[in-house]
């Protein structure tokens, strides 16, 4: 029983960073329509810029994350502007390349600069963790869950009342018609992309703490963020939050029957499920 | 056309004695050229024809090596026999992709998601069997001789592989003018409009992808008994997946050179900046460069190098008709 608790809170704190990665795919998918192939390599790209400021800089990861989700945001801007505006209108087979291609260079770069090695570093919280009833909770997991859920619920907040933000909703609403009251649906684009490359990189310094840091993460976190948006349904915000927590809990209590090291497979299965009986997730038509 | 064929004729006729003026170093990167455009044609089947993007390529790469890896190794059987072994499995399974998918309406995004989750489960489980060598991957004896499809030197696997590029260029010519090719192209090019004209598309697609899966896995024996070594990261991994479909992007889409094209441009670019880079540390700038030219390729020659070059040449092929 006690171990089955455990699992659980373990789930749900990962799940909640899952749900962060996921939103960012969703906001991108739900504006422009095309999937980010290249989310996983993002997400690496945060963990080691965290990694960077912290051995660098001394700067915790939780510290700075700010700069890097706003260094991340810059990243993603840049992608958009320069690539994927011109892919908008181009058949799927044309737009999963050029993403695909985006993720191959990310990766590589941090090869390049990085090497293969895998690192984890010292943060300031470590190991440390407390006794809640008859489960331990690690501290920097808990911190890394809270701070995944207040920037989820930032970005909420953000495109429900801002300007911007609801800027972006009638852009994802309708192109034609946010172009149609003067909204400049381009800038719309980079912006968006460049928020959901910010929630790759806010995940990324929390994960840090939590996994050693490899270039070759990214393809599983890509896959999860797959999954968790499928979960959830494509451009379905509220719902990505959800299915990660959802996932985070499948995954840790599959560890209970399958090696650690097979839990994607469970998630890849859902994956598969999801997509075949309910392709618009659990949640449909409640966005 | 006649004039192409000639063309095609002579670059042949070369290729065939060339290994007479060659060394390893050369022959093996001319390995790896036609290596890629087989296996970029395989693809070009299910991806270039119908239209169905597959993203899990490897999967049936790595079902072909490690069926007649472990043939060879357990039972002794023959790679010449485990191949069709391997080809038929990787088929099984493409036919269950396929029908998933097909049947179940997957399209665009979410049918390349699809295939990448079937390539990654496979993946991680073959990872877990240790009869299959498990996360260290399988390291073949070599033992040369014709029956193991081992041998000394790269001048048979030049051949082995050059027959394999040229038998997938005619299979897939061939199938390019026949009916069902044709049917192929209008499901890519309109499912529904296929369909009201009683085009049966899911029985296209799903030859489509046997024939592809099949293909595809041919490869893999050949790739397991050319390394020696097969490791599930490498031969199952999204990576490879990613490698094979870029050069049939670059030379051309849905055409029987292009994959070829392709390859001859991409491959020596990749193997030579990858032994230089990384005699100067600079492993992975490969791929950046790869990275940046599939983008610019995308971006501005949309239809593929062989699109181009077409165009420039037609004039010398024959004045007024598309080939």
């Amino acid at each position: 029983m006690a171990l089955a608790g455990q699992l659980l809170i373990q789930g749900l704190l990962m799940g909640g960073i899952y749900g962060l990665i996921a939103v960012g795919l969703s906001l991108i998918f739900g504006v422009m329509g095309v999937i980010n192939f290249a989310h996983g390599p993002m997400i690496v790209v945060g963990m080691y810029a965290a990694y960077w400021i912290l051995t660098a800089l001394g700067l915790d990861p939780y510290l700075s994350l700010v700069i890097v989700a706003g260094v991340m945001f810059l990243l993603g801007y840049l992608i958009q502007f320069s690539v994927i505006n011109r892919i908008l209108d181009f058949p799927e087979a044309m737009q999963v390349v050029p993403l695909v291609s985006v993720g191959l260079i990310l990766e590589n770069a941090l090869l390049l600069f990085f090497g293969p090695d895998h690192h984890s570093p010292e943060t300031a919280l470590g190991l440390a963790s407390f006794q809640l009833g008859p489960v331990m909770v690690d501290l920097s997991r808990l911190l890394a869950f809270g701070l995944a859920i207040v920037v989820t619920l930032a970005i909420f907040l953000f495109l429900k009342k801002s300007d911007l933000g609801k800027a972006i909703r009638a852009a994802a609403d309708n192109r034609v018609g946010a172009q149609l009251v003067g909204i400049k649906v381009d800038r719309i684009n980079n912006i968006s992309f460049g928020l959901g490359a910010a929630t790759t990189g806010a995940a990324g310094a929390l994960l840090l703490p939590l996994m050693p840091v490899s270039p070759y993460l990214g393809h599983d976190f890509t896959m999860i963020a797959f999954v968790v948006v499928i979960l959830g349904g494509m451009g379905n915000l509220v719902g990505a939050l959800v299915g990660g927590l959802i996932l985070g809990v499948a995954e840790s209590g599959s560890t209970l029957f399958l090696q650690p090291t097979l839990k994607h497979v469970v998630s890849f299965g859902i994956l598969v499920l999801i997509m075949l009986f309910k392709p618009q997730g659990l949640f449909a038509g409640s966005k | 056309m006649s004039r192409l064929y000639a063309f095609l004729g002579a670059v042949l006729a070369v290729l065939l004695i060339l290994p007479l003026f060659l060394d390893k170093y050369t022959l093996g990167i001319l390995i790896m050229i036609f290596f890629y455009a087989y296996l970029g044609q395989s693809w070009n089947i299910l991806t270039g024809y119908t239209g169905h993007i597959s993203l899990g390529h490897a999967l049936y790469v790595g079902l072909g090596a490690y069926t007649s890896t472990f043939l060879a190794q357990k039972y002794g059987v023959s790679p010449w026999i485990g191949m069709w072994l391997g080809a038929l499995t990787a088929m099984a399974v493409g036919l269950v992709i396929g029908y998933l998918g097909f049947r179940f309406g997957l399209k665009g995004v979410y049918f390349v998601i699809l295939t990448i989750a079937f390539a990654e489960i496979t993946r991680l489980i073959i990872s877990h069997i240790e009869a299959l060598g498990g996360f260290s991957g399988i390291f073949l004896d070599f033992k040369p001789g014709f029956w193991n499809f081992q041998f000394r030197g790269n001048l048979a696997y030049y051949y082995i592989s050059l027959g394999f590029m040229c038998f997938a260029a005619v299979v897939v010519r061939v199938l390019e003018v026949s009916r069902l090719g044709r049917f192929m192209v209008a499901v890519r090019e309109d499912e529904e409009a296929a369909q009201a004209l009683g085009v049966d598309s899911l029985r296209c697609s799903m030859i489509a992808i046997a024939l592809s899966a099949f293909m595809t896995a041919l490869a893999g024996t050949f790739y397991a008994n050319y390394i020696y070594y097969l490791h599930p990261d490498q031969i199952m991994g999204m990576g490879l997946s990613i490698e094979l479909i870029l050069r049939p992007i670059v030379g051309g889409l849905g055409t029987v050179l292009g994959p070829i094209l392709g390859s001859f441009i991409l491959t020596p670019l990749s193997e030579i900046a990858r032994s230089y880079f990384s005699k100067g540390g600079l492993e992975g700038l490969h791929l950046i460069l790869y990275g940046l030219l599939a983008i610019l390729v995308v971006l501005f020659m949309r239809r593929g190098v062989l699109h181009y070059l077409r165009r420039a040449v037609k004039p010398i092929l024959r004045p007024g008709r598309d080939g």
